[in-house]
């Protein structure tokens, strides 16, 4: 196997797509499993207001926009040949994770714009969403740690 | 009348091209073509027939102040003017080109805050429905749309030869903040539909998810000229 080559940056460039895929892949997922699958989430719930308009407008451009650029610079550390699995992974599940934690504590019981599901009890589905969100942001943070105290060769 | 003005809009650029001895891109002129295109299908025909329709309406609005702005903005005329014009008009172009407020106008923020406040003006009061009476403010906010698009997709992409120029993660900033704006509002004309218009709830979605590709269309080119750019100075940089 070919060492990474040592570009300044390189490393924080492959964290930076990993985080960015990861978040834009959550939204993704979110579009396409709640939306358009299971149906529990509409183009618009006439209960979300405003606050919801705005947030899940913000979410949508901030997500598809984190997709290409993270395909951009992942693109770019291919070339370079600075690509490291463990670290994008790493990146990638922080990403992702992080996204649905907040997607879970802010949106969902902070600013209430809107919920997992509607018409049932939401202990369990909060705490699968936000507790799912929690563990993939930690292994995403293990990887990235293990990724980090490896020593140079 | 905007047959005519794309008409020449298209004559002139050809002839530019022709006069124009060195070779310039195939692309560059069929996209000029279909933006012009474009602006004719959303001003003539049926989609401009059906005024009290909002999925007709966004049809060709999604026409002329996206997609033919973006094709506008690749054709990048600005590049093809400089090269066919005499030595001393260039010059006088180039220094319009650095004053301030071409400066502020070009700059992707303030681009596309007009942008958006103008789309915003437009559904959100009853600008949409005095258009709708009247063919003249019609043709004077379609050239509005069409304008405003045009500068904020060019100030995003930077394809032309303008002075300033942004970086690329501050350009897809100001890019992503034109699409968050343009989700919510076409998510909001979903929730209140403006009175008087049939095929709301439609025309919201073509709206949202037409702005969407569009957008993303934008941000994949502005992100691949990054890639290219990137590649091309470590090549420069970076022995073999």
């Amino acid at each position: 196997m070919t060492a990474p080559q040592t570009v300044p940056g390189s490393r924080r460039r492959v964290v930076v797509s990993g985080l960015l895929l990861g978040a834009g892949a959550m939204g993704a997922v979110d579009e396409i499993v709640f939306h358009q699958l299971l149906h529990w989430h509409h183009f618009y719930d006439r209960a979300s207001g405003a606050a919801g308009l705005v947030s899940d407008g913000l979410l949508h451009a901030a997500t598809w926009s984190a997709t290409v650029a993270g395909l951009a610079l992942l693109a770019d550390v291919r070339r370079r040949q600075a690509f490291s699995a463990g670290t994008w992974w790493g990146a990638m599940l922080l990403g992702a994770g992080g996204f649905q934690t907040w997607d879970g504590v802010v949106d969902h019981k902070v600013l209430r714009v809107h919920q997992v599901r509607y018409g049932v009890d939401l202990t369990g589905y909060d705490l699968l969403w936000t507790g799912g969100g929690v563990l993939l942001a930690l292994v995403g943070a293990l990887l990235l740690w293990r990724g980090r105290t490896r020593p140079a060769p | 009348m905007i047959a005519l003005a794309a008409g020449a809009a298209a004559v002139l650029y050809l002839v530019a091209v022709t006069v124009d001895r060195r070779p310039w891109p195939v692309a560059r002129t069929a996209c000029w073509l279909l933006g012009w295109g474009c602006l004719a299908g959303a001003l003539t025909g049926p989609l401009a027939a059906s005024h009290m329709d909002l999925h007709a309406h966004m049809a060709g609005h999604l026409l002329l102040g996206m997609v033919a702005p973006l094709a506008l903005a690749l054709a990048r005329p600005v590049t093809l003017l400089l090269r066919v014009l005499p030595v001393g008009a260039v010059r006088r172009v180039s220094r319009v080109l650095r004053t301030g407020p071409v400066h502020v106008l070009t700059d992707p923020f303030v681009a596309t805050g007009l942008n958006v406040a103008g789309t915003w003006l437009l559904y959100r009061t009853g600008l949409l429905m005095a258009a709708a009476h009247s063919p003249g403010l019609h043709l004077l906010v379609s050239v509005h749309v069409l304008l405003t698009g045009w500068l904020a997709t060019a100030a995003v992409l930077a394809l032309e030869p303008l002075p300033h120029r942004r970086g690329v993660v501050a350009r897809a900033v100001a890019l992503a903040a034109g699409m968050a704006a343009h989700d919510v509002l076409a998510k909001s004309l979903y929730a209140a539909p403006p009175t008087g218009f049939s095929g709301a709830a439609a025309g919201a979605q073509l709206m949202y998810n037409g702005g969407t590709v569009v957008h993303l269309a934008v941000a994949a080119l502005l992100w691949r000229q990054w890639y290219v750019s990137r590649g091309a100075v470590r090549a420069a940089t970076v022995p073999a």
